[in-house]
């Protein structure tokens, strides 16, 4: 029998083999050391210089770090303290802490409003980012932005409370009368709302802010990583559904809303985030009535929306793009209208594939905030430049102050990153 | 082609032609630019009807099936379904799509939304029908299938013909009177053709108006009553299966037959 098999090609197992461990060189700590680091000549020295490299890194920057001063009140003592040792002089941190996070003109009194309103963000945010929470929290979100611009800019109440009411009223005549045509439904709730705030606005007393619950604040006097991070959030949040309606409207089958997408992302694309500031701090009064102040914050959401919205329109048409012509026949096949398509089968897969370019704009805007600081905005790098370093007591502080303000946006932005990676993996139902 | 079919007997009882008519074409012509895919069409297909189109590649016949529930536009002539005639009226078009069913080559199921989603989808939002009855309804036509139990898996879950057999539920779910296929079985292995044929020939057996576009003459042998067989965008010949296989009469219909069946 066995001398027949040597020389057949019929073959039958015996039995089951059983499972038995790896051998141990293949196996814990040994196993990854050898594959990871050392797993060739080449490779072991590269190992090795690597290593050397962050020794050389962290042997210069651990002194200056560990020794750091962080209790004078000048440079010039944080100098007599070290007494010509290294050392950091992160004293300066301590002692404007408050004027880097706030600005210098933020009422200090008033400090626990903005605190209030980052809290309140998180839970606002909360249910739009991770969808498994209960749906009904949106309903906070919706009203957040209403209750935040109340509490950072204070003010009577009133006015917050008469834009919310514009958007309600001109959601339920959109509900009423989007039924019978969606045109005269979207157009009549522009109407309608613009009545609600003209209407209203009149209806408010000039004086009212004057004795206000909460005392009336000036964009001006709002500065520091609290302004990035307002106009971060802002701008992210309007530039991300204008992105959508241009992408749509670029694949627009009808021309005029197509060459008026096409034209507006080209333009706005092709032009520096910078030259559109400048536009928003001392043009763009040309395009209001002549009697309207529009407050300087409002200008610039409006500058670096447009800017980032014109990117995200054009991340989203390559996530469009990118799926198959049969998903878009599948919808249409089934008897969806568009707008039904496109919300419930294009759009989710669409935003999904480009959700890696999406959080890519949103946190370049996140660090392009800062450019307001060069038409005088004084936000954290606005501080740092001007009254911090210009000051006679920490003139020369460089590495501490451009260093923090680094820290806290890497913070922010690694935060963004995370999230999105862990988006990602949420919604992959593709199974590849 | 035998291995393919099914080994049963098909119950013909139910598999009666109406005489009221679901499709009616009518001159109906297309171009692609210059290029004219389209021409002259004329086709009445009454309710009840088992139609299979067959010929080369490039022949017209995907887009034939895919004017008819406007995928694809027509430039002259006219196309009536169900009394309905197909113009640029968006309403006319979605009613039309509401009650024309459609299988493609490649499925397109919704990647992001599961089985039973996938089926609920379209009652749900163009029928209007509450969401426990759009289920139910699902599942229903989930174990016609023979999947009831991968409803809430995705679709990359599930294998090609798994795939197909949830897209042909997917369509029945809107309650179509009529059904298109488009090549349904052109990108399945072997064993899962068999599956998706037997769930097309279930179909048929109830006395759903069927077109279907495929290479399998099994299924158009033991199915169709009708076999249209098209080339250069024209219909070249069409006859009952039994005469259209043993004695085709023109030329280019006996090429087209003895290269298929010819081993």
């Amino acid at each position: 029998m066995s001398d027949q098999s040597t020389n057949s090609v019929a073959f039958v197992a015996e039995g089951t083999i059983p499972p038995s461990p790896p051998p141990a060189r293949e196996t814990g700590a040994v196993k990854w050391l050898r594959e990871n680091l050392f797993s060739n000549i080449p490779n072991s020295i590269l190992t090795i210089v690597s290593l050397y490299v962050i020794f050389l890194v962290l042997k210069n920057t651990m002194p200056w770090m560990l020794n750091g001063v962080w209790t004078t009140s000048s440079l010039a003592q944080c100098r007599e303290v070290l007494n010509g040792e290294t050392g950091a002089c992160f004293s300066v941190l301590t002692e404007r802490w408050n004027q880097l996070l706030y600005g210098f003109k933020y009422p200090v009194d008033e400090y626990w409003r903005p605190n209030l309103a980052l809290l309140f963000m998180i839970v606002a945010a909360a249910p739009v980012l991770f969808f498994d929470l209960p749906r009904k929290l949106l309903i906070f979100t919706a009203i957040y932005p209403f209750l935040a611009y109340w509490l950072i800019w204070g003010g009577t109440i009133f006015v917050p409370l008469i834009a919310l009411l514009g958007f309600v009223v001109a959601g339920m005549v959109f509900q009423t009368f989007s039924k019978g045509s969606f045109a005269i439904g979207f157009f009549g709730a522009v109407i309608a709302a613009f009545v609600v705030w003209l209407g209203g606005g009149a209806l408010i007393p000039e004086s009212a802010s004057e004795n206000a619950f909460l005392s009336s604040v000036p964009s001006r006097d709002l500065g520091g990583f609290m302004l990035n991070l307002m106009l971060g959030a802002t701008c992210v949040s309007l530039s991300l559904p204008i992105g959508i309606v241009l992408a749509l409207g670029r694949q627009s089958d009808m021309p005029l809303i197509k060459w008026v997408c096409v034209i507006f992302i080209e333009f706005v694309r092709g032009v520096p985030l910078i030259t559109l500031l400048f536009v928003a701090s001392v043009m763009l009064s040309y395009f209001f009535p002549p009697e309207s102040t529009v407050d300087l914050f409002l200008r610039v959401v409006i500058m670096i929306t447009m800017f980032a919205s014109a990117y995200i329109a054009e991340v989203i048409r390559g996530g469009l793009a990118a799926l198959p012509k049969g998903q878009y026949e599948a919808a249409d096949s089934i008897g969806l209208a568009y707008p039904q398509a496109m919300r419930l089968i294009i759009l989710p897969q669409a935003l999904k594939i480009s959700i890696p370019g999406i959080v890519n704009v949103a946190v370049g805007l996140f660090k392009d905030t800062t450019l307001v600081s060069v038409i005088s905005m004084f936000d954290l790098v606005g501080m740092i430049r001007g009254p911090i370093l210009a000051s006679t007591e920490w003139n020369g502080v460089y590495w501490e102050l451009l260093g923090f303000a680094a820290l806290l946006f890497f913070i922010v932005c690694y935060g963004i990153s995370q999230y999105s990676q862990w988006l990602e993996r949420r919604l992959a139902t593709d199974h590849r | 082609m035998s291995e393919l079919m099914s080994e049963r007997d098909i119950d013909r009882s139910k598999m009666q032609v109406g005489s009221d008519i679901a499709i009616e074409i009518n001159a109906m012509n297309k171009w692609y630019g210059t290029f004219h895919v389209l021409r002259d069409i004329n086709l009445t297909v009454n309710s009840g009807e088992r139609i299979v189109i067959c010929g080369p590649s490039g022949s017209g016949k995907s887009t034939l099936i895919r004017c008819i529930n406007r995928l694809e536009e027509h430039q002259s002539g006219s196309i009536v379904v169900d009394g309905t005639e197909l113009t640029n009226d968006l309403k006319n078009i979605d009613k039309i799509r509401s009650e024309v069913g459609m299988c493609f080559q490649h499925f397109n199921l919704f990647p992001h939304l599961t089985i039973l989603e996938n089926c609920t989808l379209a009652p749900i939002w163009v029928r209007k029908t509450p969401k426990k009855e759009a289920e139910e309804t699902a599942m229903h036509y989930l174990e016609k299938v023979k999947i009831p139990d991968q409803a809430h898996k995705y679709p990359g879950q599930l294998s090609g013909g798994q795939q197909q057999r949830v897209a042909i539920a997917r369509s029945l779910c809107m309650k179509p009177r009529i059904m298109l296929f488009d090549e349904p079985t052109s990108a399945l292995d072997p064993e899962m053709i068999k599956e998706v044929l037997d769930t097309m020939i279930e179909l048929a057996e109830e006395g759903m108006t069927m077109l279907c576009v495929t290479h399998e003459m099994g299924f158009a042998r033991q199915v169709a009553n009708r076999v249209i067989f098209m080339d250069e965008g024209q219909i070249v010949e069409q006859n009952e299966p039994e005469e259209f296989f043993n004695n085709p009469k023109s030329d280019r219909t006996k090429l087209f037959l003895s290269q298929i069946l010819g081993h």
